[in-house]
């Protein structure tokens, strides 16, 4: 984080970042809504080299019970690596960084969802970190939202999650792995486009006043970047063939 | 945005702006109208709901619903109604008023697996939902195919008025009784009729959101009556 030196050229004369992209691009983003059988809703998402499968499950009763709340629905989320998602295998027992992670997760998601509507009983969201390559909590809040919104549960809106940051003195869009080690901050965003609320943000490394505003800024363009293609993967599923019909 | 009567609409999306009520599936957030679940947006009469696609079931008052009894008390059965909820049927609701748990034996007359058929009495949701077995074609259920579709599309598979159910019953000679959590029962003497009526469900199922459902379905209902 402290922008250590590396041999690594992370923005070249020409403003093309070591993957090629531009400063305000982001990586190519895919997702395909209910891909899983046995889960309530579900989403796949291909975040440059991010991949990462969400299963969400709910309303359904609590366990234990005397985390249940009579006057209103829970929110549970967990975030997990796979051993294999890293280069060098990771422990698969929970860490502290997925248990940071589960938790804002589960905060970005809260304002969105409406459990209200369904007292005493929980809904489980599993996100499964296949393969990481930097911004895994941006992609798995995207993924989990297209899940929840597969599975029917009530949302005020979709929450779209991207990234800013800044490497080689440069405000950038959407930081990848080697942006983040090598870089000089990480400012992850999560947010609610059409309410045009801010659900999710974080700040890891040092900017200044000017940087952080272009940093929110772009930051909040690539969220609904990736809300455009969260649309189209919902969609894809329910709305692919055929009209609408009356009635 | 258009004012379209009908369009598809995903979480957050807006619908429509103005004096209109909200209903089903929408709220409010200063004058917009916003949908909170996948569904076909519906405005008329100066109010907007949304028809939704996808979710489970929510018991609801005075609903049907098709149960499986899963256990019971001394005092009453507890019948999976394929909701986050389970439902209550109260012994006295088949013993009458004078039941005794001493003397009456709940087994005898339902038994664990068995199915039944409901009517929710009372769904507040700070207790699991009430259910009833005592009027018209309530009760236990004997015999037929048990089938299992989607509870978003069941109004889909009743159609406007029950004529989506009443083409099919017509055409197969089947009864057809539809829970409103997404379970139904199809008896039929006649198994091609039975074959039909089964292949029509699983094709409302497939296709709900689909136009001109119905001249599709009436058209596999011909077909394979030739």
């Amino acid at each position: 984080m402290g922008g250590r030196d590396t041999d690594i050229v992370l923005l070249d004369e020409n403003g093309i970042r070591s993957d090629g992209r531009k400063v305000n691009e982001t990586r190519k983003v895919t997702i395909k809504a209910g891909v899983l059988k046995n889960a309530n809703g579900s989403a796949y998402i291909e975040f440059g080299d991010n991949k990462i499968l969400v299963g969400v499950y709910g309303p359904r009763d609590v366990h234990p019970k005397h985390m249940s709340d009579t006057s209103t629905g829970i929110l549970r989320c967990r975030y997990h690596m796979a051993p294999f998602s890293v280069g060098e295998r990771k422990n698969p027992a929970p860490s502290r960084r997925e248990i940071e992670i589960s938790k804002v997760i589960k905060e970005a998601l809260q304002p969105a969802v409406m459990l209200k509507e369904f007292p005493r009983t929980a809904v489980d969201v599993y996100m499964e970190v296949l393969q990481a390559d930097g911004g895994t909590r941006c992609a798995a809040l995207t993924g989990a939202s297209v899940a929840l919104a597969d599975a029917g549960i009530p949302m005020r809106d979709l929450v779209a999650g991207c990234a800013a940051g800044k490497a080689a003195d440069t405000v950038i869009l959407d930081v990848n792995n080697e942006e983040d080690q090598a870089g000089q901050a990480d400012l992850p965003i999560g947010y609610m486009p059409n309410l045009e609320k801010i659900t999710l943000l974080q700040l890891d490394g040092v900017l200044t006043p000017e940087e952080y505003k272009a940093c929110l800024e772009i930051g909040i363009d690539g969220c609904k970047q990736v809300y455009e293609i969260q649309k189209k993967a919902l969609q894809e599923k329910y709305f692919s063939t055929g009209d609408v019909k009356n009635g | 945005m258009s004012n379209d009567k009908n369009r598809h609409v995903i979480p957050g999306e807006v619908i429509t702006t103005g004096s209109y009520r909200s209903e089903q599936n929408t709220f409010t957030e200063g004058d917009k109208i916003i949908s909170t679940v996948i569904g076909l947006s519906d405005v008329r009469d100066g109010s907007v709901r949304v028809i939704p696609l996808t979710g489970g079931y929510v018991p609801k008052d005075d609903d049907l619903v098709i149960g499986k009894v899963v256990s019971h008390s001394a005092m009453s059965w507890q019948v999976n109604i394929n909701s986050c909820y389970e439902g209550m049927l109260p012994a006295s609701d088949i013993f009458g008023r004078d039941f005794s748990s001493h003397s009456d034996d709940l087994t005898s007359k339902l038994d664990n697996g068995d199915l039944i058929a409901a009517r929710i009495v009372n769904a507040d949701k700070t207790r699991d939902p009430l259910l009833t077995i005592s009027g018209r074609e309530l009760g236990k259920i004997d015999s037929g195919e048990l089938m299992y579709i989607s509870p978003s599309k069941v109004p889909r598979l009743i159609g406007k008025r029950g004529s989506m159910i009443q083409m099919i019953e017509g055409a197969t000679n089947a009864n057809v009784t539809i829970g409103q959590n997404g379970l139904l029962v199809i008896a039929c003497d006649d198994s091609n009729g039975l074959i039909k009526a089964i292949n029509a469900v699983e094709l409302i199922e497939e296709q709900a959101h689909v136009a001109n459902l119905t001249d599709k379905v009436n058209e596999m209902l011909e077909s394979k009556s030739e």
